[in-house]
């Protein structure tokens, strides 16, 4: 990308902060509607209670968490190469958290009870938690941030550091729990979603942070070493193939239990999930992004690695939407041995469409996390610099 | 400027000769609400007290009832609808004199009980089949 | 300088105790509660006025599934007035169901059975655990409920209940029953007609019910003609692996 004359540059990004502000003021409309009306305007019903919105939160919520294993490389880790990425990384993760709070807490049915869920506290369960969680966790960043970026707390960044580690593992295992925790439920009920959850969120918070960095590397005309790419296209293969296996034993030992076969059949082949499951999860989101990752064509060049990082995306969409979605369309098995039927829908198999107020609302949390993006990294300095020099010394010095 | 001094005269004008908007019609400058009490008479605790407090007493009261399965508590919402629901109406919402709209439009405070809470009295559901 | 008579850390805990005898029960943790020791108990007769509920009695059904007569739904219809549930949204998969009833054919052999299910008002209710606001509770004599002042409408209780017994009201209301408030936005399930077990009166259900396949009780009188069904033929509790210990239960299944 040319170097735009810095009078259209100005423009351009009043007109990118100005769109993203449009789609995420849509999508707080289409909530104030769906609160007005009820949720008699969505595609959710009593059987399947979680529809887009909660796919896309869910989306930004991990993703956010990971995003900031970018940085946790750096300061916990001592990567040099991930150190000057680390306060990018910091706003990301602050922008699409925004971003799935903005969906989820509108999603609610009382959205007005938000201070009632803030006083009222049960403390075994996730939502109750995430309560805590979430602040704690803005606030940790924050000061993470200000320890990276003013100079006279330099020293501080590595606790800060491992304060942010510690805090994202224990949030995110609890967005792996939401589900865990769920004990009749065929889909979910299995301790290994949380650190699944966990390594998801590495997966997608990279590649996002890859398709960001390589934005604004483009705006400022500059290049990014070959030497950091290569890096960061062989941690994202890492995730994704990590990713893929957790996805095998999943499905693999809930197969094994007779009680659950019926549900993997499912889920893997008889049902509209199944190809979202193979063609967009495994194939487009998996499969396909490792090829590029690794082939020798494509390995090495920025367009193919971002490619790559949009595709695990896009597959982390149909994961979760096959898990959301798919794992409330089959019914539940209340009575095992019998086939039943009822008016409440026991027995049958429930397909959900997405409404326009919740296609509104799930893009206008998009929305938020990319215009604090866009805001956030014109106010401050948040662009990765690298000093190769250094970066080639410690290179040599671990290889 | 001369435009400006025009338009502020003819403004105030209007203010003074247009009559001060009292639903009350008692005089002075402040509207009251016009609050219908259907059933004049004893209340559960005096005017003062309920218009202070009425807030708490519903709050606590609901705990206990709806948690402890208390019954027979003295602030009984369906108690309260009963006796205040407007005899037009028969309902305490609904228009701009009825007993709890009247103050709450007033005040500007969001009722939030009638989301859940029938607000006319002596109401009998109708279930319809599924 | 305190003094055994104004020790702070005395008053403290002789004012926690109070507060936690006044609540009736303790939470340990998920499923386990300290019961505090209850007073007179109240068979189906109506409870005195400004007592609380007991744990001493647990309230429970029996379902005769033998007797529940196929093509029936007085069970629904009375539960659907009496609480007045009688909306109809335009996709039905979203109209509120309390009550409903399901036709089971066994895969084995073919035999067909129908049985009303509703919420089971388990003692560990998952729902109750899920809960966010603690919105989803349960009553000190098992009655599990929804306290609508404080649910936010998040569903997580509807992801979690293994019977799909909750609903969640899609549409602004205005023909709710006065003593049965119920709301757009919040969750809601079979409340074993508390309003009316309170009274000393039956579930509605109960009393709808033309062949006598439902009974209600406290099953923790032996006295009674449900705990006393319950010692005598043999009973199931619908997925019971899952060790929630309903209070509703099944015969004939």
């Amino acid at each position: 990308m040319a170097v735009l004359n810095p009078r259209h540059e100005e423009g351009l990004f009043y007109v990118l902060a100005g769109i993203g502000g449009l789609v995420s003021a849509i999508g707080f409309a289409a909530a104030l509607y769906m609160e007005h009306s009820g949720h008699v305007v969505t595609g959710m019903n009593n059987q399947i209670v979680w529809g887009l919105p909660h796919v896309f939160a869910i989306f930004l919520i991990v993703a956010a968490s990971g995003v900031l294993n970018v940085a946790s490389m750096g300061s916990v880790f001592g990567r040099v190469l991930y150190k000057s990425r680390a306060p990018l990384s910091g706003l990301l993760a602050i922008a699409m958290l925004s971003g799935g709070l903005f969906v989820i807490m509108l999603d609610l049915g009382r959205a007005d009870r938000l201070i009632v869920a803030a006083t009222h506290f049960n403390p075994t369960s996730v939502f109750g938690w995430n309560v805590i969680l979430y602040p704690v966790f803005y606030a940790l960043v924050g000061v993470y941030l200000w320890t990276m970026m003013e100079r006279r707390m330099n020293p501080y960044s590595k606790a800060a550091g491992l304060a942010t580690f510690i805090w994202r593992v224990v949030l995110t295992s609890g967005t792996g729990s939401i589900f865990a925790f769920l004990v009749a439920r065929q889909a979910y009920g299995t301790a290994l979603l949380a650190p699944m959850f966990i390594i998801m969120s590495f997966g997608w918070g990279l590649a996002v942070f890859l398709v960001v960095q390589t934005t604004m590397y483009a705006w400022n005309d500059m290049k990014l070493p070959p030497l950091i790419l290569k890096r960061m296209k062989n941690l994202l293969a890492t995730f994704v193939a990590a990713t893929l296996y957790f996805t095998f034993m999943l499905h693999l030992v809930n197969a094994y239990f007779a009680k659950n076969i019926a549900f993997e059949y499912f889920i893997l082949f008889d049902s509209e999930f199944a190809s979202q499951f193979w063609v967009g999860q495994v194939l487009l989101g998996s499969l396909l992004p490792l090829v590029l990752l690794f082939s020798p064509g494509t390995r090495d060049k920025v367009l193919w690695v971002n490619v790559a990082a949009l595709l695990v995306i896009l597959g982390a969409y149909y994961q979760l939407h096959v898990f959301i979605i798919g794992g409330q369309a089959f019914p539940l098995d209340i009575f095992p041995g019998y086939d039943v039927k009822s008016s409440f829908m026991d027995g049958a198999v429930d397909h959900y469409s997405a409404s326009l107020p919740e296609i509104l609302l799930a893009v206008g949390g998009l929305g938020v996390a990319f215009t604090m993006t866009t805001i956030g990294v014109r106010i401050l300095h948040f662009l990765p610099q690298d000093d190769l020099a250094e970066l080639e010394a410690a290179t040599r010095a671990t290889d | 400027m001369k435009l400006l001094r025009t338009l502020v005269t003819i403004f105030a004008a209007l203010t003074a000769v247009s009559p001060a908007p009292t639903l009350a019609g008692e005089g002075g400058r402040t509207a009251k609400p016009l609050v219908e009490i259907a059933n004049p008479g004893k209340c559960v605790a005096p005017v003062d007290e309920m218009r202070r407090n009425h807030m708490e007493m519903l709050k606590h009261q609901r705990d206990r009832s709806l948690r402890q399965g208390i019954r027979g508590e003295p602030a009984s919402l369906n108690a309260c609808i009963e006796c205040h629901a407007s005899k037009t109406s028969g309902s305490v919402l609904g228009g701009k004199e009825n007993f709890c709209q009247s103050c709450h439009s007033y005040v500007a405070v969001k009722l939030d009980c009638f989301e859940c809470h029938q607000p006319k009295a002596r109401f009998k559901a109708a279930g319809l089949k599924p | 300088m305190s003094t055994p008579e104004n020790n702070p850390r005395r008053q403290f805990i002789a004012a926690a105790g109070a507060g936690v005898a006044g609540l009736g029960f303790t939470v340990i943790a998920p499923g386990l509660h300290l019961m505090a020791v209850g007073e007179a108990k109240a068979a189906t007769e109506a409870r005195k006025a400004g007592s609380a509920a007991s744990p001493v009695v647990r309230w429970g059904l029996l379902i005769d599934a033998n007797k529940c007569a196929p093509g029936c739904t007085k069970c629904i219809d009375a539960c659907h007035t009496e609480n007045g549930v009688s909306e109809t949204l335009p996709d039905a998969r979203q109209n509120s169901q309390w009550i409903r009833k399901i036709e089971l054919v066994d895969r084995r052999d073919g035999r067909v059975t129908q049985l009303p299910m509703m919420c089971q008002h388990c003692a560990n209710p998952p729902c109750v655990d899920v809960c966010p606001t603690g919105a989803s509770m349960k009553r000190a004599d098992g009655i599990v409920l929804v306290d609508r002042h404080t649910c936010i409408g998040c569903r997580y209780c509807m992801m979690a209940c293994p019977y799909k017994a909750r609903s969640f009201v899609h549409a602004p209301l205005t023909e709710q029953n006065p003593e049965v408030p119920r709301g757009q936005g919040c969750v809601e399930s079979c409340t074993l007609c508390v309003h009316r077990v309170d009274k000393g009166q039956t579930p509605a259900c109960v009393e709808s019910c033309p062949t006598g396949a439902m009974t209600f009780g406290d099953l923790n009188d032996p006295a009674s003609d449900i705990a006393k069904r319950i010692a005598s033929v043999p009973t199931t509790q619908v997925r019971s692996d899952l060790r929630l210990n309903q209070a509703v239960r099944y015969q004939g299944i």
